[in-house]
């Protein structure tokens, strides 16, 4: 019965969805983590998404969607000359992650949209499985 | 009268309603999947070479237990056309997938009400009232 294969559909993409949304968590608490040398500066995190497709019918449509791993964008870091700064290397230079705040703030929308269709989905399908079960009553 | 073949097209055509609000929930799934290209079947196309039986197994015997409707073969499952190209090769377009997955759940319960009001006059026609 395929209705019952939309739940974990949706539900793959709610997943996928809500790990990317907490992935903008990170990067926008970690926004102004600043750091003494490049190498420890934390550096704004993306996930890659990819479509799940039936081993057994790889031609056919995608059986929902997953989350292969994450990446670290490699813009530059932003170097700023801060002496004072307790964080400041021999000299006087702090890197700040390279999170585009901007930039985040637009996936988190996008991922909250995609998260809430998921919902409609499954609710959707939910309603048709429940129709399908009061067949001839 | 054959009761296998009672609900005539409805069970075919809610089993193939199904299997697009499959295809349909992996497009939304997939809306943010860059490379991912939104899929979907002509329901009409599929349901009348369903109908036509020329994906049935062959049988040699009358015994031999004929099959259900399969998935839906790839040759028939198609590409949707890009009404705006988006630079991470994704071609879905929630906004038309929403519609269409709507669409679709509303035929499905029409069929869902095809399939009820046969039930029903079956059930008159044997209580016979």
């Amino acid at each position: 019965m395929s209705i019952f294969n939309i739940f974990d559909t949706a539900a793959s993409g709610m997943s996928a969805q809500s790990m990317r949304l907490n992935l903008v968590a990170s990067n926008m608490a970690n926004a102004d983590a600043v750091s003494s040398s490049i190498d420890e500066t934390y550096r704004a995190r993306q996930p890659v998404f990819q479509a799940m497709l039936d081993e057994l019918n790889p031609d056919g449509g995608a059986t929902g969607v997953r989350m292969v791993g994450v990446v670290e964008s490699q813009a530059p870091l932003i170097q700023e000359y801060a002496p004072d700064h307790p964080l400041a290397n021999e000299e006087g230079y702090i890197f700040r992650p390279n999170v585009n705040s901007v930039e985040e703030m637009a996936n988190m929308l996008s991922a909250s949209r995609t998260y809430q269709s998921n919902v409609e989905v499954a609710n959707a399908a939910k309603q048709l499985l429940l129709a399908t079960l009061r067949m001839g009553q | 009268m054959n009761f296998d073949n009672v609900f005539g097209i409805h069970e075919r055509a809610l089993e193939l309603r199904s299997q697009r609000a499959e295809v349909l929930s992996a497009n939304l799934a997939n809306a943010d999947t860059p490379g991912y290209k939104a899929r979907d079947f002509d329901f009409n196309a599929v349901l009348k070479r369903e109908m036509n039986g020329s994906v049935r197994l062959t049988t040699t015997d009358p015994a031999h237990i004929q099959t259900e409707v399969g998935p839906v073969p790839p040759a028939q499952l198609l590409y949707r056309t890009v009404s705006q190209p988006s630079l991470d090769g994704n071609s879905v377009d929630t906004e038309r997938e929403h519609a269409a997955f709507a669409s679709n759940a509303i035929e499905y319960q029409a069929t869902l009400s095809f399939i009820n009001s046969k039930i029903s006059g079956l059930r008159k026609a044997l209580k016979g009232e």
